[in-house]
């Protein structure tokens, strides 16, 4: 031996032979990418690419006041001005519409009072009204001939920001492909390469037990954030995807999306040590996905399920990754703000990977 | 006689209740062919691949190459290649993404075509393992056990369900890894298989070896003691005495 053997180096062919060995895969880029993709094209579309909410004008308003003019403007607010009171009350009863305003001028101070009625068949929407509202009312108020701001008016910038369907959606397929790449993908490799006796065939070269695994886990951990990355930017520029503090923010996602991944492989290799042949890893790995893709607030708020399933979901590791990809991307929040959710997210690593190292089987 | 590059001393393997191995001591010589020949289940495979550093074994000594297997599996790994029954090859990859795989496992750098040369694999250098044919796939597996320019290959059943034309072919291939000076340990249930490529054969049954010479010497013996043929063609081959020492005609594995 004249040159001293280099680990770094076989880990290295590892990685690489796998990472060319996945790229090559149909199903590791039909889940990663693919699937992502389809749910987000159709709820980017579903979604229109922003909520938007209809406001009726009462026939009485006042329409040469800045409040109006900002209203008019907005991108959030159509405004409805066409319809009778009659079919305008009767829309609102309905839900089609989602407030009637009217903004009376007036002598004494303060020069405008801003009248809403909302609706109780839609309430959501009546919310994001106000919201715009007491934004509007925030600068008016902040000009200088205007009386001084009222309390109830300082709305933060944060829950007045448009939040889209994709701002929800995103995150949520984000962390449900790295749920899938990581468990189903190390699963079926460790799986495949153990019946077929590669990894056998491996032992027989000087290369460390460490290296097969190591340089497995940087070739998907590179795959699956080249696949967060890809799905980030399309969700950027096709569908309006809100990136904050924009590059940082990416950089804090793909370190959020590693991190989840490196988790979710302990499932993987969990899955792969108790399966006893190939077509026994998808129902296994089901179990553990399928209840995370359902609970863990991929598709919907948990904040919508009854109170008795929440706490099932509060104890899944993709809630935390959805909840501090959102938190990231949406309202800024830096990795520090969201160190609950990375906390949990490692503990839930110690766990699964204590778990592998008992069940993990090598031939 | 030549220096012994493997030395095996009272190995025993044990499974539970079952012993795969039992006490067997043997030597092979720098530069020849050594065949393990015996039935299914007496021990063949298990005994290789304790010399392979594959197995861990209850006792006995095992000298590679001067390496001690207890003390310096690694070094061991290093100068040995090693073709195993029916493993297959990381998915997805092409056959000479395959060398440089295994190149990097043993930290050297290798060119995939001069390698695929040497086993007249060169126009399959793009396809995958699976595509190959049976021969083309054991020339294959073979190349794998020379990446490394190993003193020592070891090959299990390599030329097992192939055709006769495919069969000669290795046996060709085999001789000039031989000739080109590695030692090759290998093991078959081909009887004139090992007669043409083996200078020294040890016959396993049970774990245990009950005989290591020469394929002349064994045939020249037997005849010697007054066996003959049934069909007269010649006085006897090798096959003769696999059956006549294992007594057994059939096993099922």
């Amino acid at each position: 031996m004249t040159k001293k053997y280099s680990n770094t180096k076989a880990t290295l062919a590892m990685a690489k032979a796998s990472f060319r060995s996945i790229l090559r895969s149909p199903s590791a880029v039909v889940f990663s990418l693919a699937f992502p993709l389809i749910f987000i094209l159709v709820f980017g579309f579903i979604g229109g690419g922003g909520v938007s909410v209809d406001v009726g004008v009462d026939k009485g308003s006042d329409s040469q006041n800045p409040i109006y003019q900002a209203l008019k403007s907005s991108k959030i607010v159509h405004l409805v001005e066409d319809e009778t009171e009659s079919e305008m009350k009767s829309n609102l009863d309905k839900g089609r519409i989602d407030a009637i305003i009217n903004i009376q001028k007036q002598a004494t101070r303060p020069p405008f009072i801003v009248n809403v009625r909302y609706t109780k068949a839609s309430l959501e929407k009546g919310n994001i009204v106000k919201s715009v509202l007491n934004n509007i009312l925030y600068e008016a108020n902040r000009t200088p001939d205007a009386p001084p701001p009222v309390a109830e008016l300082r709305e933060s910038t944060v829950e007045a920001r448009v939040y889209k369907t994709i701002d929800f959606i995103l995150p949520g397929q984000l962390g449900f492909s790295l749920l899938s790449s990581g468990v189903f993908g190390t699963a079926f490799v460790f799986l495949s390469l153990r019946m077929t006796l590669v990894i056998k065939r491996f032992f027989a070269t000087p290369v460390k037990r460490y290296s097969i695994v190591l340089g497995e886990a940087i070739a998907r951990i590179v795959f699956s954030l080249l696949g967060a990355l890809f799905i980030i930017l399309i969700g950027y520029y096709f569908f309006g995807f809100t990136l904050i503090h924009g590059f940082v923010t990416v950089l804090e996602m793909l370190f959020l999306s590693a991190l989840g991944l490196i988790v979710f492989m302990g499932f993987g290799f969990v899955v792969s040590g108790i399966a006893k042949n190939e077509s026994s890893v998808p129902p296994i790995a089901n179990i553990i996905t399928l209840p995370q893709f359902l609970l863990s607030g991929t598709f919907f708020s948990i904040t919508a399920f009854p109170t008795w399933l929440q706490p099932i979901s509060r104890a899944l590791p993709l809630t935390y990754l959805n909840d501090a990809l959102r938190q990231v991307a949406f309202e800024g929040a830096t990795l520090m703000d969201v160190s609950h959710q990375v906390l949990i997210l490692l503990i839930w690593g110690i766990i699964i990977y204590a778990v592998a190292v008992k069940t993990f089987k090598w031939e | 006689m030549s220096k012994a590059i493997i030395t095996v001393e009272n190995l025993i393997k044990k499974y539970d209740s079952f012993t795969a191995v039992n006490n067997i001591s043997f030597e092979v010589f720098e530069g020849e062919i050594f065949g393990l020949l015996g039935p299914n289940g007496a021990g063949k495979t298990t005994t290789l691949e304790i010399m392979e550093t594959l197995r861990d074994k209850t006792s006995g000594k095992v000298i590679i190459h001067d390496f001690d297997l207890d003390k310096s599996p690694d070094a061991i790994k290093h100068i040995i290649g090693v073709q195993l029954q029916a493993a297959g090859y990381y998915p997805n990859l092409n056959l000479s993404e395959l060398i440089e795989l295994f190149s990097g496992l043993y930290g050297i750098s290798v060119q995939p075509m001069e390698l695929l040369a040497k086993v007249a694999l060169t126009d399959k250098a793009k396809a995958r393992y699976k595509e190959l044919s049976g021969g083309q796939k054991q020339r294959f597996s073979i190349a794998t056990t020379l990446i490394n320019q190993p003193k020592i290959i070891f090959l299990d059943e390599p030329t097992t369900g192939l055709d006769p034309q495919a069969r000669r072919n290795l046996w060709d291939l085999i001789l000039e890894i031989r000739n080109a000076g590695t030692t090759i340990v290998l093991t078959t249930h081909y009887m004139d298989e090992a007669e043409v490529l083996c200078d020294r054969v040890a016959f396993i049954d049970a774990g245990k070896i009950i005989g290591i010479d020469t394929p002349d010497k064994f045939i020249d013996n037997l005849v010697a003691s007054g066996f003959e043929r049934k069909k007269q063609v010649k006085q006897a081959n090798l096959e003769d005495v696999f059956i006549n020492l294992t007594g057994k005609e059939w096993r099922e594995d």
